[in-house]
């Protein structure tokens, strides 16, 4: 019997553009793995919008096949709630950076998290202004120097976890560019989730930043730094896999397996479905080098999405009102002969 | 029985006016619109203040519904009061200046004592005396307060709510004074109060009670008769205010062009009714977005645009501010948006419950780079309907964000409206893709009105990028190829100039024959109206041409304005149309301008214009 789905590859979604990031970006390996998730999803690509603010990263819907929309500054996830509501049916991506989403876009960022509009936020964190040529941005480190802040930063960045869970956000996620097996999952994971879901992409500027998430992406100390968070599996890391995370009262703590008699039954186990983030918001706030920076699913738990709430809204006003056309409309007016 | 006299006349000006806890507004509601019922042309003006509540019986706090009823056509809500009422000595002193020579002052005496004559500032115990009223009006006072509780006492009410009722004891005494028979307002209460039984009762009894107080105390004034307007066409009609008339024009260009209505919204006064109106309208399919603030209001729109649906987004002055940027996108990615600007004294925060024709320019040109969008503006509280349709089907046909501007006094200002059917519209045809060009790039478009054409998400064989950066003109990709953004500019400003073939002549009113032109927009219309009417009938030369549509301005505009010898350019502004004339058709243009917050009235505006003709 001839299958009747049709089968994507990550080459229906590339678009004819010529793709103008530096060479180097970390941009690269997030749009490559974007368009092979958006192929094994199956959506036509007619039926995928990917809607975008200013930066580096929001040039990506003019590479991407489908409909794009490349808006302005920081407005990406407001036009992109009005794309979803308007026509439920799509499939979103709005693809952000961490100055478009966190600073002249944070108001957006926020309600479209609160309200759980059925978007998947690609929010591309470099912790610097690329664009416009180095400046520091709201996930900049305290202290580091940029052409803006040539004395150092004296403000404290924004940890997009916090903000998102803050913002009562169902689902958040968090990728490095360089680790493409996990990012793969968890874009799967976030298209399939129903609300909105937040990606934090950990994406390294080769020009303005090289380097930022470099204690995270070398290769040869990556797993020990590294632990890649699966609902329901045991929080082990390390190269060896001989890593775990433990509780320690109301902290978590690093232990060595086959240590002080440390098995594997003693290790947390993920549960990113978990409705109270007390626990996710403690591994979302990981640093090194004390702890492995979580990656992979962190919480995603189920609410009403805005979308879909409007729609029923709808149908049930519509099926008890008696007022169905402009004319009814008109008709059913206070009105006199004259 | 009564035995007062009764007196014929063409219109009848009322103005209510009282605390803003009063009632003025609902009281004022329910007399034009019985009186709209009863065959009355009707033209109000609610005026009320911006405080959030200021202390009982204090200037800041008055509000005030001005009516006037006509047997004949009527264009303005009218100058001054034939009737005033005033619940306090606060009212009274602010409206003083607005009541006729030899008008009726009606006054609640309850709330004229000592103590409320010292919070509105009187220095004496006659206020009356203070304002020079004395020798020119006629009062008729009533312990409106005191009857009120009388009518009320044993009802089972509690003190306030039975001091609320006073406004209804008003009513029912100016109905007796304008042989207005009760019955419908009863019936208005019944609607409202369907849910409150004992609101209802007490409220008619105290109608009632107002009624036959004005009936059995052969009170030595003259009632009036407005009797049916002659000159209405015959047909169904209603009255509606031009906030909800715009509201139902989108509703109704959805309909009509087969699309779903999107409103990304921000609450701001006054435009916060159109966006109340259609998140009533669920039953429409109507879906609103109340967004998180003005820009988001606007962009969310512009997402539902970018996805396929008439979009539209509702605002007032600071928030026009806001949205410049996005309305620039939907400059720059050509897409379908109405943007209704409902005008309010500024700049910043302003006078915001007040009128004012201050945005205009922000409108035309309020953006970065060369940003033309289309501006229309409405006249009437009922042509609100109109012009909201026009606006989207001009923006859905030739793909272009349209800025309607109303104001104030026609957003919240009632007229009579005669009902339309939706066939009865013009249709609408929004410029989509055809089947056979599947293919063509975002920029593609028509030929001839250079209108891109649209394909949205969900279309197969169209699948395209559209944004803010510029784009070159034959493969739709990102260009800052100087020439090409040359073609670019120019095209985008040719797709709206060519709008003024579809769009309808400058048609003159008044004496065509005339050296002295005046020239007006929006929503001074039917004060310019009257006022040119008015100097005609008494002999003067002068003609008047009203502009609508500003931007592109219609086909004839230099042709007309060149006819004349003397142009006079009258608007709620510093001279903003001027201006513009000035920049589209040069010449001398002579200003009559007022920036209070307040309509014109149509004796200045009769003065100012007499002076020009007789200079």
């Amino acid at each position: 019997m001839e299958n009747t789905i049709k089968q994507y590859t990550a080459k229906d979604f590339k678009s004819d553009q010529y793709v103008r990031w530096c060479p180097g970006c970390g941009d690269y390996a997030l749009l490559n793995t974007l368009q092979k998730v958006m192929a094994e999803l199956g959506v036509d690509p007619k039926d995928v919008a990917t809607v975008s603010g200013i930066g580096c990263s929001s040039r990506l819907p003019y590479y991407t096949s489908g409909y794009g929309f490349h808006t302005i500054h920081g407005r990406g996830a407001a036009v992109a709630t009005g794309v979803k509501v308007a026509n439920p049916r799509l499939t979103v991506w709005q693809i952000t950076g961490d100055g478009d989403c966190l600073a002249i876009g944070g108001n957006h960022f926020i309600h479209s998290v609160r309200r759980n509009v059925d978007i998947n936020v690609l929010l591309f964190n470099n912790q610097i202004y690329g664009l416009t040529k180095g400046q520091f941005s709201p996930t900049t480190k305290k202290g580091f120097i940029t052409k803006s802040s040539p004395f150092g930063t004296v403000e404290r960045p924004f940890r997009p976890a916090e903000l998102t869970i803050g913002a009562r956000g169902t689902f958040f996620g968090r990728v490095l560019d360089v680790d493409l097996k996990s990012s793969h999952a968890t874009m799967m994971a976030a298209a399939a989730h129903k609300g909105t879901s937040v990606i934090e992409c950990l994406v390294n500027c080769v020009i303005f930043n090289d380097g930022a998430h470099s204690w995270l992406s070398e290769k040869e100390t990556r797993y020990d730094r590294i632990i890649i968070l699966e609902h329901g599996k045991p929080m082990i890391f390390g190269k060896n896999s001989d890593k775990g995370l433990v509780a320690d009262g109301f902290n978590l703590k690093v232990v060595t397996l086959g240590e002080n008699g440390i098995t594997e039954a003693d290790l947390l186990v993920h549960d990113a479905k978990c409705e109270d983030f007390t626990l996710q918001m403690k591994l979302a706030l990981m640093e090194g080098p004390e702890f492995p920076v979580a990656i992979g699913v962190i919480r995603s738990v189920e609410a009403d999405t805005y979308d879909a709430e409007t729609e029923s809204q709808i149908a049930e006003v519509q099926s008890k009102s008696k007022i169905k056309t402009f004319d009814e409309l008109i008709d059913s007016c206070e009105q006199w002969e004259m | 029985m009564s035995t007062t006299n009764k007196t014929e006349a063409e219109n009848v000006v009322i103005r209510f006016t009282g605390d803003s806890g009063d009632g003025m507004q609902l009281t004022g509601t329910l007399f034009s619109n019985l009186s709209a019922i009863l065959g009355n042309e009707i033209s109000t003006f609610p005026d009320f203040p911006s405080e959030i509540r200021a202390p009982q019986g204090t200037l800041g706090g008055v509000s005030g519904f001005q009516v006037n009823l006509g047997a004949s056509k009527i264009y303005t809500p009218g100058d001054d009061a034939d009737v005033m009422i005033a619940m306090n000595p606060a009212a009274l002193k602010v409206n003083a200046n607005g009541i006729k020579k030899n008008g009726v002052l009606i006054i609640d005496t309850d709330s004229f004592q000592k103590s409320d004559l010292d919070k509105a500032g009187f220095t004496t115990d006659n206020p009356f005396e203070e304002l020079k009223l004395s020798d020119t009006i006629q009062i008729i006072p009533a312990a409106l307060t005191s009857l009120t509780v009388a009518a009320l006492e044993g009802s089972g009410l509690d003190n306030k709510s039975i001091l609320r009722s006073k406004n209804m004891f008003a009513l029912g005494l100016v109905c007796w004074l304008f042989n207005r028979p009760i019955d419908q307002a009863i019936h208005f209460l019944q609607n409202k109060f369907s849910k409150k039984q004992t609101i209802l009762e007490a409220n008619i009894k105290v109608l009632t009670d107002g009624f036959n107080y004005g009936h059995n105390l052969h009170l030595a004034v003259s009632t009036y008769l407005v009797d049916k307007s002659h000159e209405v066409p015959k047909g169904r009609y209603t009255s509606i205010n031009g906030n909800k008339a715009t509201a139902w024009g989108l509703i109704a260009a959805a309909q009509k062009a087969g699309l779903q209505l999107f409103l990304g919204s921000y609450p701001i006064t006054p435009a916060t009714d159109i966006m109340q109106e259609l998140a009533n309208r669920k039953d429409m399919g109507v879906k609103v977005v109340q967004a998180e603030d003005e820009i988001a209001g606007i962009t969310t729109a512009l997402g539902a645009s970018f996805a396929g649906s008439l979009a539209a987004t509702n605002t007032s002055g600071p928030g026009l501010a806001l949205k410049s940027e996005a309305i620039g996108l939907a400059v720059m990615a050509e897409l379908p948006i109405v943007i209704v600007d409902v005008m309010r004294g500024g700049p910043s925060t302003g006078l915001p419950t007040k009128t004012e024709q201050t945005d205009l320019l922000q409108a035309l040109y309020g953006r970065n780079g060369e940003s033309p969008a289309v501006v229309i503006a409405a006249n009437t509280p009922d042509d609100c309907f109109h012009y909201a349709y026009m606006s989207a089907k001009i923006a859905l046909e030739h793909m272009t964000p349209v800025i309607l501007l109303t104001d104030s006094y026609i957003g919240n200002g009632s007229s009579l409206w005669k009902l339309p059917k939706l066939a009865e519209l013009p249709a609408i045809t929004p410029n989509f893709v055809k089947p056979g060009m599947e293919g063509i790039k975002v920029t593609s478009r028509d030929p001839e009105t250079l209108a891109r054409y649209w394909a949205i998400p969900g279309m197969e064989g169209f699948n395209q990028r559209n944004g803010g950066l510029e784009k070159d003109f034959t493969t739709g990709a990102i260009s800052t190829d100087p020439l090409n953004h040359q073609k670019m500019v120019d095209t985008r400003q040719a797709k709206i100039n060519y709008i003024s073939n579809v769009i309808p002549q400058l048609e003159l009113e008044g004496d065509k024959s005339a050296d002295t032109l005046v020239i007006s927009w929006g929503s001074t219309h039917g004060h310019l109206m009257t006022a040119v009417n008015n100097l005609v009938k008494a002999g003067e030369k002068v003609a008047l041409a009203h502009f609508s549509y500003i931007h592109p301005l219609p086909k004839n505009t230099e042709e007309v304005i060149k006819r004349y010898k003397k142009v006079l350019v009258c608007e709620l502004n510093s001279g903003q149309f001027a201006t513009y004339l000035r920049s589209k058709v040069p010449g001398e243009y002579k200003q009559f301008n007022k920036v209070q917050g307040q309509p014109f009235n149509v004796a200045e505006l009769e003065e100012a214009i007499q002076l020009i003709i007789k200079n």
